[in-house]
């Protein structure tokens, strides 16, 4: 439930924002960067594919005799792609320049690069990352004309993986320059990149991403061996797991792990980003990597590095690989901190 | 940490029913008054195949058209440059359909529809149609939005030191969705950036302001027939840039941030 005073926000996407701010002690941290840096001095940046988009289908649904939104309706703060960053503005009280980034399932990874702009130039010395997706009639009934969903529960790199798993997520990071806290994990590189070739369906050689992928080791000065672990975007659709799956297996050596964590979120859409930006910052801190949940017989497209089973080791850096409608890819490079 | 830095300005482009084209706009922005002689329905950018172009939607034709003229004026090769789409509701007649048919029969939604619904449509549409594999972002920010377009474009040009397209725009709400959004006209610009270019228009030095101050609204014709279209508040810099007028305007850039544009010639 939101807070009473919030009742014009009211719609689920809201909601969740609101559980995920209050998790692990996310609202603290970002209340006390506000107060250690000043409201203005802290930027906002969040992506959603559909953002309250739910709350503006059931006015639809429930319209009035005359054709017209009911005046609660009418007055919400729900049926705009900004509402999302306004919401979590308003919850938190930054001050700084805020903005969504709406680029379907890569808007969560982006919102990353976005930030890293602005805190190298000064315009900021914090920023609130994140996203947040929920189910909406758009999405449920658009994915299945598309007839991308599954019937069961996702099987990501399969050989007899039949479509996606839809999921629900919220998800924030407070990103600060280097020099805050040496031993916190960090952000190292990033790429971002346009396919050119289709609205829904993947570049077929996987060029765009590779293209994210190898800009993202460029920045973090690494070669793909210097990667321990790459969760994968590995949505479980015929088309994405048969490209990434050559893309990972042609790049990397057999000591690069790599997995898909959607068989335990189902994929969260504009969500996606930040959800599996904090599972690669999890393997990294708890040397655990996640395997591939569901999953019985790998693909034969892919390489040694997919695995279907969790393994612990030490993982110093890993990459996490979005992509999204109009062909939209972006790859986060995340390292351990110095002395962690 | 006080930050300014600066972009010079190589391209423009507009389109909204009553200005075709920068030429156009920059007539009508100062303050020559001309009637264009038989306005068009919609924008036609060649870039798009003929097909592409009469199934477009009108959100995706208009991005595409303004950003197209300027990148044309720049002299540049679209497919070159990394690109920032920027627009405070997106396609709303695709979102009329989708809650309609939703509303009445959620089995007949259309697949292509659904993919046109998301933001990035435009951007992934121009990307497709200009063989452009760089980044290529879409962003909204309610009624900072062309101001947050032109801080995440500025700054993508200023940190990767690359030339960048920020295409704003915004079309009318239609349907029940009037109830909820104010927009009621078409409007579309774009600018190609690029840092200290010999091809420069303008110049544009950028800092992050602690307000959100509004730019002051000029009273043109022009501004009141779009006051409530987001995409259309950068008609105070695009009326700086047709008088070649030298001064700061303030840009709102989130609720509450702004930034402050010290334009130079």
């Amino acid at each position: 439930m939101l807070p009473a005073e919030w009742a014009d926000w009211e719609s689920r996407n809201h909601r969740l924002a609101w559980l995920g701010l209050n998790q692990d002690g996310f609202r603290e941290r970002a209340l006390a960067a506000i107060a250690r840096y000043g409201a203005s001095r802290i930027a906002l940046i969040l992506g959603t594919s559909t953002s309250s988009m739910g709350e503006t289908e059931r006015a639809y649904r429930e319209l009035e005799a005359d054709g017209h939104f009911d005046a609660a309706q009418s007055r919400r703060h729900a049926h705009a792609p900004h509402m999302l960053t306004e919401f979590v503005q308003a919850a938190l009280g930054t001050r700084g320049p805020s903005m969504t980034i709406s680029t379907a399932c890569s808007s969560s990874a982006k919102v990353f690069a976005s930030a890293e702009r602005l805190l190298r130039a000064g315009l900021a010395d914090a920023a609130i990352v994140g996203g947040v997706d929920t189910l909406c009639g758009s999405v449920a009934y658009g994915f299945n004309s598309l007839e991308l969903v599954s019937r069961e529960r996702c099987r990501p790199f399969d050989v007899d993986r039949s479509g996606l798993s839809l999921g629900e997520a919220a998800g924030f990071a407070l990103l600060e320059r280097v020099d805050a806290d040496k031993a916190a994990p960090r952000l190292v590189g990033y790429g971002e990149s346009a396919d050119a070739h289709h609205m829904s369906a993947p570049h077929p050689q996987g060029l765009g991403a590779e293209l994210a992928l190898t800009d993202a080791l460029a920045r973090a000065g690494l070669a793909p061996s210097g990667v321990d672990y790459v969760n994968l975007h590995g949505t479980a659709s015929r088309h994405n797991d048969e490209v990434e799956a050559a893309l990972i297996a042609r790049t990397f050596p057999a000591t690069t792990l790599a997995s898909s964590t959607k068989g335990w979120t189902g994929h969260t859409l504009g969500a996606a980003g930040i959800v599996e930006a904090v599972i690669a910052l999890l393997a990294i801190e708890r040397g655990l990597v996640p395997g591939t949940l569901n999953t019985q017989t790998l693909d034969p497209a892919c390489g040694p590095q997919i695995q279907i089973d969790n393994r612990e080791r030490e993982v110093r850096v890993a990459l996490s690989n979005s992509f999204g409608f109009g062909g939209n890819n972006c790859c986060l490079a995340f390292a351990a901190g110095v002395g962690a | 940490m006080s930050a300014t830095f600066e972009v010079d300005i190589e391209g423009v482009g507009v389109w909204s029913p009553e200005l075709p084209n920068w030429d156009a706009a920059r007539t009508a922005l100062c303050g020559i008054v001309k009637a264009a002689a038989d306005p068009p329905a919609r924008p036609a950018p060649t870039l798009l195949p003929p097909t592409e172009r009469r199934r477009a939607p009108e959100a995706v034709l208009l991005a595409i058209e303004v950003a197209q003229q300027a990148c044309a004026m720049a002299g540049r090769e679209p497919g070159e440059l990394a690109h920032v789409f920027a627009s405070a509701y997106g396609d709303l007649a695709v979102n009329d359909y989708l809650c309609a048919t939703l509303a009445r029969a959620p089995l007949e939604v259309s697949p292509t529809r659904f993919h046109n619904s998301v933001h990035n449509a435009p951007a992934g549409y121009w990307a497709i149609a200009t063989g452009c594999m760089r980044s290529s972002t879409a962003i909204s920010a309610g009624a900072a939005t062309f101001g947050a377009g032109l801080l995440e474009a500025a700054l993508f040009a200023h940190s990767e030191s690359a030339p960048v397209l920020l295409a704003a725009y915004d079309v009318a709400a239609v349907g029940p969705l009037q109830d909820a959004i104010a927009c009621r006209s078409r409007f579309a610009a774009a600018l190609v950036l690029a840092p200290r270019s010999a091809r420069a228009h303008a110049r544009l030095r950028l800092r992050a302001h602690a307000n959100a101050a509004e730019l002051a609204p000029s009273a043109t014709l022009l501004q009141a027939s779009h006051r409530d279209n987001p995409a259309a508040r950068c008609l105070p810099l695009l009326a700086a840039l047709a008088r070649r007028e030298s001064g700061v305007l303030q840009v709102a850039a989130g609720s509450s941030a702004g930034l402050e544009v010290e334009i130079s010639f």
